[in-house]
């Protein structure tokens, strides 16, 4: 199990999810995915992603210009 | 126990995609559904950037309406294959620089080869006959069905009952009399059936979701292109079209006036890619200018600057310049009066 970054900063909706899901093709089940974004729809499409495929938001934060997603890899693949 | 038979399907974020999947999804066919991203898509952008969309929802419709659905999503990158199709449509453009035929065919070919990359039956779309003028009439979704290469693999489930029946009815893989037989640009017969699907929140984009539909943004467009020489883009040129007052004041620059809060700080992360103005003594928009310029031309942008900010009736406004390579400076000027900023300069 293993920790990844992805930065998705500038990138407008919907290019954060589709280099999430591009991403997380990559990883195995238990990894942690933390991306890196700035357009606020990500709060919701990340999410959603996620929970179509089987993979658990486990942390989101927000600053005044930046989010952090946090991703825990499911076996559902992307 | 046989295998559901699988459909792909094309998932846009509107109401008749939406329906569509569900009809076949309640046939016990296995659908999931793709989307393809060009980056002329109207919805997300535009509310990301700008402060005064905050009070709609930051989603991406796609991907909301999969999950009413209750299917996957796929979302594909096709930013760099579709130039092709926006810069020479093999059936033309429709009003605007709406490539809507090829840019049907070009979709459901894409969503055919990924049925066949991944052991799919059939393809299914939201398509209405005769509800858009260009690629949705009866004569020419066969044009589609063929060029796609799907040919009888492509269903369109609200209208498939007024069309010859596809592999899917032929083979009983789906129950013809099930389908519906909607045309037209009536609208209430899918509001209907969202209301018994139960689907009581669905995006109904004014005059579609594509930016190439757009008077506007298309004149931009085609100013791009008559003054680039040639009809080439890239993903930022294309977003950089949505944001902002655009003004040619010479036929050798253009400007990007920020019009808000929220595009001064989208127009912000380009700042390093552009000679760039923005008033100190008052309050005002970020400027991006594009196009090389001579200091003649850097007064005249200042005082254009100036005259978008809370300065414009001030007798002296202080402007910055930051030159794309080169020393920055400030500019002491007087705002440009209205009457001297031609109709014709606004893109």
């Amino acid at each position: 199990m293993s920790h990844h970054q992805l930065d998705a900063r500038r990138l407008l909706c919907p290019l954060p999810v589709i280099r999430t899901q591009n991403r997380v093709q990559t990883l195995e089940p238990g990894d942690t995915l933390e991306v890196i974004c700035t357009d606020p729809g990500a709060l919701y499409d990340i999410p959603a992603w996620c929970r179509m495929y089987g993979h658990e938001v486990t942390g989101t934060e927000q600053t005044h210009d930046e989010l952090r997603i946090t991703v825990r890899i499911g076996s559902g693949g992307g | 126990m046989t295998e559901p038979r699988k459909a792909v399907a094309l998932i846009s974020g509107g109401l008749d995609s939406m329906l569509a999947a569900k009809l076949i999804k309640n046939q016990g066919v296995h659908v999931e559904g793709i989307n393809f991203f060009t980056g002329f898509c109207v919805e997300g952008h535009t509310h990301a950037i700008r402060a005064s969309k905050q009070d709609k929802p930051k989603r991406n419709n796609a991907l909301w309406s999969a999950e009413q659905v209750g299917i996957k999503l796929h979302i594909i990158d096709v930013i760099d294959e579709y130039k092709d199709i926006v810069i020479n449509p093999k059936h033309g453009y429709g009003t605007h620089l709406n490539p809507c035929l090829d840019c049907k065919g070009f979709m459901v070919k894409k969503a055919r080869e990924w049925m066949e990359t991944n052991g799919f039956d059939f393809i299914i779309t939201g398509e209405v006959v005769g509800q858009r003028p260009m690629s949705q009439r009866k004569d020419t979704m066969p044009v589609v069905a063929r060029e796609s290469g799907a040919f009888d693999r492509l269903l369109r489930p609200l209208c498939a009952k007024i069309l010859p029946p596809t592999l899917p009815e032929r083979e009983g893989w789906v129950d013809r009399e099930k389908l519906l037989d909607f045309s037209g640009r009536n609208r209430k017969p899918q509001m209907a059936l969202a209301t018994e699907f139960g689907f009581e929140d669905y995006a109904q984009p004014a005059g579609g979701c594509c930016f190439l539909t757009d008077g506007n943004y298309t004149r931009r467009l085609g100013d791009l292109w008559e003054h680039r020489g040639d009809k080439r883009y890239e993903l930022d040129d294309i977003l950089l079209l949505k944001i902002g007052r655009h003004l040619r004041p010479r036929p050798h620059f253009k400007m990007i006036v920020a019009r808000e809060e929220g595009e001064t700080n989208f127009l912000q992360g380009y700042r390093r890619d552009f000679t760039h103005l923005f008033a100190t003594s008052h309050s005002g928009p970020l400027v991006l200018i594009e196009g090389d310029v001579t200091d003649e031309d850097l007064l005249l942008a200042a005082r254009l600057t100036a005259r978008f900010g809370q300065g414009r009736s001030a007798d002296q406004v202080t402007v910055e310049i930051h030159p794309r390579a080169g020393v920055s400076r400030a500019l002491h000027v007087s705002p440009l009066p209205p009457n001297e900023i031609p109709e014709s300069w606004y893109l």
